[in-house]
């Protein structure tokens, strides 16, 4: 019994990953400069309009609607929502299928917030040796004060994350200004606070555990996988060779003396390794843990480039690829994706372009249909809903049509003035004269819209219905 | 052989639990992440936590209580009770968002006159959508979920003729004090032929037959000492709202369904019924003014008033 105990829980080994420059870094700095960007000054951005909120997005949830610039979504409008995570979700599926895990390398949150604590630990610990040198440190004075500003930082990040979140679902000024005098509402605090600590704990603590364990997309991004798919890869046969990887000697140092004795192209000088977030050696293949960063193809092409030997050891290529067939992008998977996709797009597009700046709709008083007057005539009641879709007020005048010698009650509000994104029901009677008893007539209601609420009339068919 | 903790056949492979059965059958070791193992005790504390904060356990036939209390005035009288989702609801209604802008509207409106909320959309918007629920709770057993009433009952709410007045206030006093309809049976002052003449007097009044001389009589009777049916029912036959005597002379029949019969011989005897019959103990409406507070009333009134053709 000399083998190690059985461990039934694994303690997270901790991950110092190490800097590096190259292509891919710098387009992840990039996606990073313009994800913060629009993340914390989109709160900020004010956008003029004649009634309500001049915040350019904000999620209104007691006012049940959602102002995204010059569009107001309302509650009925929620439909646009499933439209926005069917194009997410065809998005995530057709990119997948053809370049693999490009969200979770460049876009996903967790990638972006964990690279920017990252960089905070590294700008106060210091490079890779060194924090690998004060993790084994004792608690001493300087280990504290530099672990100290590490939480600090990450904590004052967190916070601000939690704070801009809130930010999007009341207006910015007024609610930091609550936050700051304690007279916010509670969820305010509450969100705020819940955002700060999953954060800090996430990107902070977690890291690759999140990708690892808790992610569901990380997972069931795999299934979309093919041969065909671009996946972050090592070179076997040319960093192996046929006597496997060696580190650069004297007698061995140019990559003929090395071809000659069967080294591959491998020094394994170990930068892969290091700069790896996740803390998997790419060379033993393609790993579930793999978020498809491409940091070691930087590290890697940095040490080849320095060699002056060819690049592309570990690079973006495909299962197909690395075993010389070819890699076929166009095929049916990809075009149904791309289809479903487009579909959604031009779909939702549409939807949101046509709205109607006034919702209508009729409804006929059932409980009775029809009531016999003490003059004879017989009243059918309707209730007309109208729904102001515009941030500017207007008026809607409401008239019959079909209807001969018929008397329209409005109990005086013939002309309807509607407040901004007012809702409002009118309750319209109809008296006719009608000879005999049961029968229909079909008749129509005319609604007239005028200024931000449209120009032409809206017809509404209803029925008459005699006693 | 029940230790080894490498798998035969892969010994590189993942290491397994150390258990073997039948010789070779194995158990891998993929170890879950140590703070899934704290991050499930800690689910365990907060269970603990939630007994002590909210009801839980069964003890008998009752169960824990909890800490958690809801605070909320019935009636006007402060209260505080353990919390369930029961006092969570009479919480909500006392000042939940809703029940304040509710407030809010049912004190605009118990200080509006009837100009005032027809020339606002919005106040007559919350006098159909609160009025309706109030009218389902307790009016729509016997006038219908739309006012449509009963007839030879319990009348119609949802057209323009009114029994007691169809003013606001009319309405409002019908809804305090109750009504109590009540027409005599002339089977003791008429005999069966001066009661056919009386209907017959009664369906002209509607346009339903032209005078004839047995109107001519029945008229006699009407307005005479005989029959004094213009006591109640005015000289004109058009009805005496504060005796809640109806209107004769329209086209609506309260008691009896004279417009869905064909034939004149049928009304006729529709209305004779009632001449002869009379109306008791069958009109009564109970009185709200205790049960409704006055804004409730108020906004009963104006909901009954805009029902069908308020005056």
């Amino acid at each position: 019994m000399a083998e190690a105990e059985v461990q039934l829980y694994q303690k997270r080994l901790p991950i110092h990953p190490r800097s590096v420059q190259g292509r891919f870094r710098n387009i992840k700095y990039a996606v990073l400069a313009l994800a913060y960007s629009v993340y914390f000054l989109l709160p900020w951005v004010r956008w003029e309009r004649p009634m309500g909120v001049n915040q350019a997005l904000l999620f209104d949830i007691p006012g049940r609607k959602f102002y995204v610039f010059d569009l107001v979504v309302q509650a009925q409008d929620i439909f646009w929502l499933a439209g926005l995570l069917v194009i997410a979700a065809m998005l995530l599926f057709f990119v997948t299928g053809v370049a693999g895990r490009v969200f979770c390398g460049y876009f996903c949150f967790q990638t972006l917030w964990t690279d920017v604590f990252v960089l905070i630990e590294r700008w106060v610990q210091g490079e890779r040796p060194a924090r690998l040198r004060l993790a084994k440190q004792p608690w001493d004075a300087e280990k504290r004060r530099k672990m100290l500003t590490t939480w600090g930082l990450w904590l004052a990040t967190s916070f601000l994350t939690g704070l801009t979140f809130t930010l999007y679902w009341a207006d910015a000024p007024t609610l930091v200004w609550q936050m700051l005098t304690l007279s916010a509402p509670f969820p305010a605090y509450a969100t705020t606070f819940l955002l700060t600590s999953t954060t800090f704990v996430m990107a902070g603590l977690a890291r690759e555990q999140v990708c690892t364990y808790m992610c569901p997309y990380a997972r069931f991004q795999s299934v979309m996988f093919d041969r065909d798919t671009l996946i972050i890869a090592y070179d076997q046969k040319r960093g192996e060779g046929t006597a496997g990887r060696a580190r650069i000697t004297k007698e061995m140092k140019t990559r003929e003396e090395r071809a000659a004795a069967g080294i591959g192209d491998c020094i394994d000088c170990g930068y892969c390794v290091q700069v790896c977030p996740v803390g998997i050696d790419i060379r033993k293949g393609l790993q579930l843990q793999c978020i498809s960063c491409a940091l070691c193809v930087d590290a890697c092409d940095s040490i080849m480039d320095n060699l002056g030997w060819p690049r592309r050891l570990i690079a973006y290529t495909s299962d197909n690829a690395q075993q010389g067939k070819p890699t076929r992008v166009l095929k049916p998977k990809t075009l149904g994706y791309g289809v479903a996709l487009a579909a959604a797009i031009v779909a939702l597009g549409w939807s949101v372009a046509t709205r109607e700046p006034l919702d209508v709709s009729v409804e006929q008083v059932r409980q009775p249909l029809s009531v016999t007057l003490s003059d004879g005539r017989i009243q059918n009641s309707y209730e007309i809903k109208l729904n102001s879709k515009v941030t500017a007020p207007g008026r809607v005048r409401i008239a019959i049509s079909g209807l001969d010698g018929a008397e329209l009650d409005l109990g005086g509000l013939d002309v309807v003035t509607l407040d901004p994104e007012q809702r409002l029901r009118v309750m319209a009677k109809i008296k006719l004269t009608m000879s005999g008893s049961g029968g229909r007539r079909e008749f129509q209601f005319v609604l007239t819209p005028d200024g931000a609420l449209g120009q032409a009339p809206i017809r509404l068919p209803v029925t008459f219905h005699g006693p | 052989m029940s230790n080894t903790t490498t798998n035969p056949q892969k010994p590189t492979a993942v290491q397994t639990t150390g258990h073997a059965w039948d010789g070779d059958l194995q158990e891998f070791n993929n170890p879950l992440p140590r703070w899934w193992l704290w991050a499930f005790y800690a689910t365990v504390v907060f269970a603990i936590g939630y007994w002590f904060v909210y009801p839980a356990w069964p003890v008998g036939g009752s169960w824990t209580k909890g800490f958690a209390s809801a605070t909320f005035s019935v009636g006007g009288k402060e209260q505080t009770m353990r919390w369930n989702t029961r006092s969570e609801l009479l919480q909500d209604l006392d000042s939940g968002a809703g029940a304040v802008r509710q407030r809010e509207y049912l004190q605009k409106i118990a200080s509006a006159d009837l100009e005032q909320v027809r020339q606002d959309p919005k106040m007559q918007d919350f006098v159909r959508q609160a009025g309706k629920v109030l009218f389902g709770t307790n009016c729509a057993a016997c006038h219908g979920s739309g006012g449509q009433g009963v007839i030879g009952q319990f009348p119609a709410l949802n057209d323009d003729d009114w029994l007691w007045g169809g003013t606001v206030d009319d309405i409002r006093r019908t809804l305090i004090g109750g009504r109590n309809g009540f027409m005599p049976a002339f089977r003791e002052a008429l005999t069966p032929a001066q009661a056919d003449d009386v209907a017959q007097y009664v369906l002209t009044l509607s346009g339903i037959v032209q005078p004839d001389e047995a109107a001519e009589r029945g008229k006699a009777i009407f307005h005479g000492s005989v029959g004094g049916c213009y006591y109640c029912h005015g000289d004109a036959g058009k009805g005496i709202k504060s005796m809640g005597a109806a209107n004769l002379s329209d086209k609506i029949w309260t008691l009896v369904d004279v417009n869905a019969t064909a034939t004149v011989a049928d009304k006729h005897a529709l209305v004779r019924s009632v001449i002869w019959n009379g109306v008791q103990n069958r009109r009564q409406m109970p009185a709200f003014g205790h049960r409704l507070s006055d804004a409730e009333i108020k906004l009963l009134a104006f909901y009954v008033h805009q029902l069908g053709g308020g005056q």
